[in-house]
């Protein structure tokens, strides 16, 4: 019993060690360069989720203050920004839309009240800094594979082959 | 301007780095000078930095004056700022030799050639400045990217180790992600030193998930700096490389990947951590002295001349890596400066190893024929980045070897210093073998190739462009080695702090 408790409470530790290891089998036993490429994708995904999942908190919505947590009693003063208050409203709205449809569906969703709460409670938010960290990880991905499909073409014109073993071949006949 | 300094350090290079790939669609010939000068300006930075740290103590910049934790501080002390000096030295140097080669090597991709070179350097001088866990995370990745790229433009086998070498880094670089990952769960900080300060506010010595984060850590490390069992990728990507790519790789990659590996072992984690909870350090100098054997016998084995100096890289990775893990203040302080002095001696030999290769088109040791008549110049700056690699005195590389050892009989650690005497041996054996083929010819056993008939000549002098880097790394390796003690009282200095037992 305890062995499943670890495996369904750290549930997605288990699903991105998964992940990861496909993209390594891909990564090292593949044949064909391009699918190595896919393997090493994979396996960046992998890491992607591991960050985007430690950020996540049971009840907790995206890190944008409501508008009432951030001007409170001053609300009237703001009249110059009252456009811009207004655009925040309404992105507050959206949300509540979005979070009672969340409610509809059977899930949870306990930050409905919070813009009558004006305490700003950073249990109530996700933490964004592991998710502004992967979207640097996900260029640095897009960048790498560029480079591996650049390379793979380059083979390809060379070798006339994305196979592994025929590229070796012709490298060892070549000698 | 010395205000800013640390800062410019990275920004000339990375600039420059635009403006020569916009520069060069027009103004083919504007390239070279430019990589000249955003280089001189980058090692003026970072020798203003040494000079202010040596002043002040720890410099701490503030990226765009964000404080740390929040915002990317670059915390400069003397192992920093000594790293980032030879860094931006050696890729000056390389960049002067790289005139003729470059346009010779890769004809119609001069421009390109140069701003990827020039983001290489930004990259690792980046990984050198940095206090940021993540911002080295991207560092790394722009490093082994520009370096998978500049790889992949030698010959038609370099494509394919550049494949290999791509697959090996990515591996390497997403371990080091994780293991920031892991760190970040339990100290929610990305700052080195504000992690450091964490893991002992919090005492979390003994948690499981910091022994993960080590684990990963240090194995991405190991996997991006070559040492002995993690190494495939090495031989044939440096082999092959067009010979101005394996000489700034050649020198630099490795080197700032075992500085990496001392500033996780002291900044982040604490000697405390690494050498005495973790008690791993016997298994990593046997390791290490593996590292070392096998890196040897694998010189030994090459016919061609830049594969034979690339099996050099990996043992004395192994040094390096060993001198570290001896645990012992007279191990790391050899550590340290065998960065230095191996970042020059294996530059000394590469860019030899060019010469010859633009001199002659051939890759065998056979090419250096003769040569001490027909290019006595260049033989005397070969023969004094041998004589380092060796390590006969007054060269950088007798000094660093000399405190490596003394850091392993300090140590007790025997094993460490027997590999140390045997490679060195090795090294003899090596680098007298191509000496006497220069001065008296090949004998009929080294196997000549096809090329035997070919008139050599007219093979004289190494141009000025070339010529010039070469003696002027063999003069560094002199000075370095004969002011080796005022080198060795700053990383001393940079040491006092972290109270390195003496032995284990």
């Amino acid at each position: 019993m305890e062995f499943l408790e670890t495996i369904s409470t750290k549930f997605n530790y288990w699903i991105y060690i998964i992940i990861m290891m496909i993209g390594l089998y891909a990564m090292i036993s593949k044949n064909n360069l391009v699918k190595k490429l896919i393997g090493m994708s994979i396996f960046q995904t992998a890491i992607i989720l591991f960050y985007v999942s430690i950020g996540y908190k049971e009840n907790a919505t995206i890190p944008i203050l409501y508008h009432d947590q951030v001007h409170g009693a001053q609300h009237e003063e703001a009249g110059d920004q009252n456009e811009l208050s207004n655009a925040v409203e309404e992105a507050a709205k959206e949300i509540h839309v979005a979070a009672d449809e969340q409610a509809e569906h059977g899930l949870e969703a306990s930050h409905v009240d919070h813009p009558s709460s004006l305490e700003i409670n950073p249990d109530h938010f996700a933490n964004p800094l592991p998710h502004v960290l992967m979207l640097t990880a996900i260029v640095v991905g897009v960048a790498t594979l560029g480079v591996g499909l650049a390379i793979t073409q380059k083979l390809y014109g060379e070798f006339g082959s994305i196979e592994e073993s025929e590229i070796l071949e012709q490298i060892k006949s070549a000698k | 301007m010395t205000e800013q300094a640390p800062v410019l350090i990275l920004l000339f290079p990375f600039l420059s780095a635009i403006v020569v790939a916009l520069a060069g669609i027009r103004m083919k010939g504007l390239c070279w000078p430019l990589v000249l000068l955003s280089l001189a300006g980058s090692v003026c930075a970072s020798l203003s930095t040494l000079g202010r740290v040596l002043d002040e103590g720890t410099i701490r910049y503030h990226l765009g004056g964000w404080a740390p934790p929040i915002g990317i501080e670059f915390r400069i002390d003397g192992l920093n700022a000594l790293v980032a000096v030879t860094v931006s030295l050696v890729a000056l140097i390389t960049a002067i030799y790289s005139k003729i080669s470059v346009e010779a090597e890769s004809k119609d991709k001069v421009s390109q050639y140069y701003a990827i070179f020039l983001l290489l350097i930004a990259g690792l001088l980046g990984m050198v400045i940095t206090g940021d866990a993540f911002n080295l995370y991207v560092l790394l990745e722009v490093s082994a990217l520009t370096s998978y790229a500049l790889i992949a433009m030698g010959s038609k086998r370099a494509t394919l180790a550049a494949f290999k070498y791509l697959i090996m880094g990515t591996i390497g670089a997403s371990f080091y992600l994780l293991g920031v990952g892991y760190l970040y769960i339990k100290t929610g900080s990305l700052n080195m030193f504000d992690i450091h300060e964490q893991l002992v506010l919090n005492n979390l010595e003994q948690s499981p998930t910091i022994l993960v984060a080590f684990m990963l850590i240090t194995v991405a490390v190991w996997i991006k700096m070559a040492f002995f069992p993690l190494h495939a990728w090495l031989p044939n990507a440096y082999a092959f490389a067009p010979t101005t790519s394996s000489s700034i790789m050649g020198p630099l990659v490795t080197k700032v990947m075992i500085y990496v590996m001392i500033r996780m072992v002291l900044t982040v984690f604490g000697p405390d951590y690494a050498f005495e909870v973790l008690n791993w350090d016997n298994i990593v100098v046997w390791l290490a002295v593996i590292a070392i054997l096998a890196g040897s016998i694998g010189a030994l084995a090459q016919k061609d001349l830049r594969k034979m100096l690339t099996f050099l890289i990996i043992a004395e990775v192994g040094y390096m890596v060993g001198g570290v893990w001896l645990a012992d203040e007279t191990g790391m302080v050899g550590s340290i400066f065998h960065i230095i002095s191996d970042a020059f001696m294996t530059l000394c030999v590469f860019l030899f190893a060019g010469i010859v290769f633009t001199k002659t088109g051939r890759r065998n040791i056979t090419a250096v024929e003769g040569m001490f008549k027909k290019m006595p110049l260049t033989m005397v700056g070969f023969i004094v980045g041998a004589f380092s690699l060796i390590g006969i005195p007054p060269t950088a590389g007798f000094f660093s070897k000399w405190y490596l050892i003394q850091g392993g009989i300090n140590s007790g650690n025997w094993e460490y210093v027997v590999a140390l005497l045997i490679s060195s041996l090795v090294n003899a054996v090596l680098f007298f073998r191509i000496i006497e083929i220069a001065y008296f010819g090949a004998k009929p056993a080294d196997g000549h190739d096809d090329h035997h008939g070919e008139d050599h000549s007219k093979i004289s002098e190494a141009p000025f462009t070339q010529l010039v880097p070469l003696l002027g790394t063999a003069a560094l390796l002199v000075i370095i080695g004969i002011y080796n003690k005022d080198i060795v009282s700053i990383i001393q200095d940079f040491l006092l702090p972290f109270n390195l037992g003496a032995g284990s």
